[in-house]
């Protein structure tokens, strides 16, 4: 007999629906692939905006599925972006292979540094990623000869995406080359996230102590989320320096890493659409801060972190609910 | 059900089982034999090292020396995970449970996983049937089905209790090692508990540590007593309730030890 | 060579002392404060103005900056780091990160973005060469032995204060467990407030010490941060010595690196401190059970 007819919803259906795509959410995708049309004057911020949200959204996998608190994600963004950089300059200018050359070298990076993520405490892990970050930046910076230290590495440029559209002033094509990436590579996380490895993945990081204990292994969960975060941060920064034309050290920058960071609490740690979400935020809020006071914009974005920690980040963002979203806990229930 | 014969399989061993924090023996030799289809309770004083000795059979404590064998095999050196995937589960006496998903994801999960199908990223959670089917068996049988849909951090402790039960019963143990499994669930929903626990089937062999005598009583059939880490007596209930030295340990804890 | 060990161990002690508040506040309250810098800063950054615009000596603005700081220090631990004890790491990590960028930016905004010059006293300048011999040779910069000189002082009489007095065995017993202290009537929380306080004034006193050596600028909070993080991460946070060791390799480390090899500059120091958090994930020097 089954007591389930009585339930406002079967287990089947409630079990499915976290994955299932939201009615919004292609009118969302389809906007902004339109706003590079509608308002071509704005493209080049466009294409600002997607590639930190997929540099955000790739951090939410760090921080928002596992729970790692990382300092130096911007490693993997810029070893991304200087690798495209690099190879455009040496090898070939054609963009999509630069891409995943770009990809392939941040994940190589992610995958070696996953071994050091996976023991100590907090802060361990967070001195850890910070420090690999900042080693990458020294190494920038002596190996001028070949990274153009400080002055960054410049006038990189592309061939056409494709082999059919040409990178144009307005960044249109730019644009539509960034949000193109970032739906492909959402679409692909968000497919994951759902599955029932994904499950597992929530589970380490609600309570790693019983996820061990159901069978899980901890430590390969760790390492592949991990890998996998490096690689799509690693193809944020390939965009980041094939759609401006150059690469720079501050793209290894405690900044870089911290903004990101705050643009994720702003849209909602593990849920994905957080990091798009706070970019778009974040985007606005700099630009009208910066509008203001263009020098002393971080002491605005100072307070605005302590206030929002000491309200609580959970009262920020309150619709998103039904997504079944973020565990700020650490440790398990009892 | 006696399962004192000798003919019968041992499923968990442990031999001369030793651990040492610095220079405090929790484990002093233990000696243990879990047989198939035993329902065996391991009862003895506060700190006498129950759950140490848990904590070594399930693999987050490495041994100091001694060896511990699965179903015949050695898995002293195993890796915690992979013991699960032989078949010891294990619950513990604070509830240890994934607060932002719900009863229903929870065993979605967990099932998945040990169906072999926690590898898979590309399909999604709840798409297989007998998944599901599986699912809402085990949530009706702990009686979670009205709050299958809740986060686990917002049920009652009562259901969250329940629930750490099914996450381990979803494993598809055939050893079971259970901590205190009623440990500050109220009297009236005791039975209930206890109640599941017995209907398990018989190939499951369970190890249960407990305090609350009426329960070890009613549900052992083999009693092992520890004390300051190491065994003191084994044997049926009958003989442990008559045994001087037992109640020696017992006197002053205010428990009653000879049941009927 | 031995300069290059004497300059080391005199950068090692003021590392310790600048991040010795930091260790302590992280293992009594299990919180990760990366503003802990901004103590120092404004440590250094009144002693510059004490010097420059009142004529204070500079021997006197020493213990002035310390307690100035400490004051700061327990204000801001009442009034909002109290609060921020509960919550999880990654929000400590934001709030600090917060207060950092702000504490930058309003002495950007307030004393400008150059380098702060500090007048050191007639007596504190100069150096000493002893035995400049073929293999031997040690010179000793007066200051850097000031330098060294103060902060053996204060690190033995932290140590008095940690094991000798009531005080001490207070603390040492909250940072061990901080529920058990409190139910044995340990006024945990005075002795929260305290600690950070000291902390935050030491840290002032290494700003003001440091600030010939180390610079002074308002970038610093963000610049020396890693460093004292290293400190703490390697040195662990049960006890004074871990930090005090890992402090002086640190030291040591990082000016022979930067002589011996200066193109690799601070790649060195990163790498051995990751080698040795993968190697000892809670420290290099901490006892089992530390946290």
């Amino acid at each position: 007999m089954k007591t389930l007819l009585n339930a406002p919803l079967d287990a089947r259906t409630q079990l499915l629906s976290t994955a299932r795509m939201r009615g919004w959410e292609p009118l969302v995708w389809l906007l902004a692939f339109a706003l590079p049309l509608l308002v071509p004057g704005h493209a080049l911020i466009v294409n600002e905006v997607a590639i930190v949200a997929l540099f955000a959204v790739s951090l939410d996998l760090v921080l928002g599925y596992t729970g790692i608190v990382s300092l130096g994600h911007a490693a993997f963004l810029g070893l991304g972006a200087y690798a495209s950089a690099l190879f455009a300059k040496h090898v070939m200018p054609d963009p999509v292979v630069g891409l995943l050359f770009g990809t392939f070298c941040a994940t190589l990076l992610g995958a070696a540094c996953s071994l050091t993520i996976l023991r100590g405490t907090d802060l361990t892990r967070l001195m850890v990623t910070l420090g690999m970050a900042l080693i990458l930046m020294e190494l920038a910076n002596k190996l001028d000869w070949l990274t153009g230290g400080s002055d960054g590495l410049q006038g990189v440029m592309m061939g056409p995406v494709l082999g059919r559209f040409e990178f144009d002033l307005y960044g249109q094509t730019a644009a539509w080359y960034s949000l193109t990436v970032l739906l492909v590579l959402f679409v692909l996380a968000r497919r994951w996230v759902n599955s029932p490895w994904g499950a597992t993945l929530m589970a380490v990081r609600d309570n790693p102590l019983r996820a061990m204990a159901i069978g899980i292994p901890v430590h390969n969960r760790l390492a592949v989320v991990y890998t996998v975060a490096a690689a799509l941060a690693g193809a944020a920064g390939a965009l980041m320096a094939q759609t401006t034309g150059f690469a720079s050290l501050d793209v290894f920058a405690l900044e870089r890493s911290a903004d990101v960071m705050l643009m994720l609490v702003i849209g909602g740690v593990g849920w994905l659409y957080g990091g798009v979400v706070g970019a778009v935020v974040f985007k606005l809020m700099h630009d009208v801060i910066a509008g203001i006071t263009p020098q002393y914009w971080t002491f605005w974005i100072g307070l605005f972190l302590v206030v929002l920690v000491m309200v609580g980040r959970e009262r920020l963002i309150r619709p998103w609910l039904w997504f079944g979203h973020s565990a700020d806990h650490k440790g398990g229930a009892q | 059900m006696n399962t004192a014969a000798t003919n019968t399989p041992v499923v968990l061993k442990a031999q001369g089982l030793v651990k040492q924090f610095g220079g405090i023996t929790a484990t002093d030799n233990v000696n243990l034999e879990l047989r198939l289809g035993a329902r065996h309770a391991l009862i003895g004083p506060n700190g006498a090292g129950k759950t140490t000795l848990i904590n070594l059979f399930t693999g987050v404590l490495p041994p100091t020396s001694g060896r511990i064998e699965l179903l015949g095999q050695d898995i002293s050196q195993l890796a915690p995970h992979l013991r699960v995937r032989r078949g010891l589960v294990r619950t513990f006496q604070i509830n240890q449970l994934f607060a932002s998903m719900t009863p229903l994801q929870t065993l979605a999960m967990v099932v998945s996983q040990q169906r072999g199908l926690g590898g898979r990223w590309w399909s999604k959670l709840g798409q297989d049937q007998a998944v599901v089917e599986r699912c809402e068996a085990l949530l009706e049988l702990f009686r979670l089905t009205e709050v299958m849909h809740q986060r686990t951090e917002h049920l009652a402790y009562g259901k969250r209790r329940l629930l750490e039960m099914a996450i381990a019963l979803a494993c598809e143990p055939k050893v079971l090692l259970l901590d205190e499994p009623v440990a500050g669930v109220p009297a009236g929903e005791r039975e209930e508990l206890l109640q599941t626990v017995a209907a398990l089937p018989a190939e499951v062999s369970v190890l249960l540590i407990e305090h609350d005598m009426d329960l070890v009583f009613e549900f052992a059939d083999r009693i092992t007593v520890l004390v300051n880490g190491g065994v003191l007596t084994e044997g049926t209930p009958e003989a442990i309730a008559a045994d001087p030295q037992v109640k020696a340990v017992y006197l002053g804890h205010g428990e009653e030890v000879a049941h009927g | 060579m031995l300069t290059i060990l004497f300059d080391g161990i005199a950068y090692g002690m003021l590392l310790f002392i600048l991040a010795v508040g930091l260790s302590v506040t992280m293992g009594l309250m299990n919180f990760i404060n990366l503003a802990h810098g901004a103590f120092a800063m404004a440590g250094g950054y009144l002693t510059v103005v004490l010097m420059q615009r009142f004529e204070v000596p500079f021997l006197l603005c020493l213990p002035l900056a310390f307690v100035a700081t400490a004051l700061l220090g327990a204000v801001l631990e009442r009034t909002l780091y109290r609060h921020m004890y509960n919550k999880p790491h990654l929000d400590q990590v934001l709030f600090s990160i917060g207060l950092a960028f702000m504490s930058v930016a309003s002495v950007d905004y307030w004393m400008g973005s150059q380098q702060q010059i500090m007048q050191l006293p007639d007596g504190l300048r100069g150096r000493t060469e002893l035995w400049t011999g073929e293999f031997f040779e040690l010179g000793m910069g007066h200051y850097r032995l000031f330098i060294i000189a103060v902060c053996a002082a204060l690190t033995v009489g932290l140590q008095f204060v940690l094991a000798k007095t009531r005080f001490g065995s207070r603390l040492r017993a909250s940072v061990d467990d901080a529920r058990v202290a409190a139910g044995l009537g340990i006024r945990v929380n005075l002795i929260f407030a305290a600690t950070f306080a000291v902390g935050s004034g030491l840290a002032g006193l290494g700003g003001a010490l440091g600030a010939e050596v180390l610079g002074l600028d308002p970038t610093f909070p963000l610049k020396f941060m890693v460093y004292f993080l290293i400190v703490v991460a390697v040195g662990g946070t049960s006890s004074i010595t871990g930090p005090l060791w890992a402090a002086l390799l640190l030291g040591i480390a990082d000016v022979a690196g930067k002589y011996y090899m200066p193109k690799l500059g601070s790649f060195i120091v990163y790498s051995l401190m990751i080698a040795i958090l993968i190697w000892r994930p809670q420290g290099l020097f901490v006892r089992k059970g530390g946290r």
